[in-house]
């Protein structure tokens, strides 16, 4: 059975503060490389079979939000 | 006047809502389930706060797409109040009757305060009544609003914006706005007015027993409306 892996992101353009917290953190550990951490979402489907046009669908109806993420998905090897 | 206080799992300002509406407003009040697909009776619609569905995926996401929010659309057409406090506003941005959307506050924390409001609008069914700066609590941690910048332009062209976070004398101010929304906005209106999302909760202000009582500025709205 297929596996779909979804990933959500929220827009550059957007301030992540729950992604700047945890960059912040890393920081305090000593990672003074660190510029900027974006906390995004991975959603994995299971489906019977994969349609790039039925998980397209599910993307824009449900798993993202067009105002405020973006969405790819990949089917996983 | 009859209004519906929509109910979903997760909800926690229904009772809160129904009692303000029923005690202090003077209108009739009676709850629908999530899982209802009509809302025949009925004259408007309250959408409530909570943590609906856990907020899982984004707040509002699962509600916004339950039988009853495609009557509630229904409704907005057909120029009907409805109204959508905290998560209710949520709800309402996630399936499309309002612009913009509602992220984590800039600051990670969750405020639970008193805000000074400003109405910005002063003619929709909602705002008509709002003649002076509003105290209303807040209590949210993903309340900060946001939209792209043609839709923000359209929401001041077409004054859209219902409310913005401001001080006590209605002065705008980084130090006023508690969640980092954009453009210190707290709550926009769709474009007939006749829906209404805010992050402040004016159904938990609505007697001075409670602390505070502005939020009858705005609920009273409902008694004006012919039905």
């Amino acid at each position: 059975m297929p596996t779909v892996r979804v990933y959500v992101t929220l827009k550059p353009s957007l301030l992540d503060s729950a992604g700047r917290t945890v960059a912040g953190s890393l920081r305090n550990l000593g990672f003074k490389e660190l510029e900027d951490a974006r906390i995004g979402k991975m959603i994995e489907l299971q489906v019977e079979e994969y349609s790039e046009a039925r998980v397209k669908e599910m993307c824009e109806k449900l798993l993202a939000n067009p105002v405020i993420e973006n969405y790819r998905f990949e089917v996983a090897p | 006047m009859k209004v519906a206080v929509a109910r979903f799992p997760g909800s926690n300002c229904d009772q809160d809502a129904l009692y303000s509406l029923r005690e202090d407003i003077g209108v009739q009040a009676e709850y629908v389930w999530h899982g209802d697909s009509s809302l025949a009776g009925f004259d408007a619609v309250f959408i409530p706060g909570g943590f609906t569905y856990g907020d899982y995926l984004r707040c509002g996401a699962i509600a916004s797409r339950s039988p009853i929010l495609s009557a509630v659309s229904e409704f907005a057409k057909s120029a009907k109040p409805v109204i959508g406090v905290c998560n209710g506003f949520q709800i309402l941005c996630e399936a499309g009757l309002l612009p913009g959307a509602l992220l984590r506050n800039a600051e990670q924390l969750f405020v639970c305060a008193p805000v000074h409001l400003r109405a910005e609008n002063r003619t929709s069914l909602w705002t008509q009544g709002v003649d002076r700066i509003l105290e209303i609590p807040i209590a949210h941690g993903e309340g900060r609003y946001v939209c792209d910048e043609a839709t923000l332009e359209r929401l001041k062209d077409e004054d859209r914006v219902a409310f913005r976070y401001v001080g006590p004398n209605g002065e705008r101010g980084e130090a006023y706005n508690p969640n980092g929304s954009t453009d210190d906005i707290a709550g926009v209106l769709n474009e007939k007015g006749n829906v209404l999302g805010m992050m402040p909760h004016p159904e938990r202000a609505t007697r001075s027993v409670l602390g505070l009582s502005d939020g009858q500025a705005i609920l009273k709205a409902l008694t004006l409306v012919g039905v």
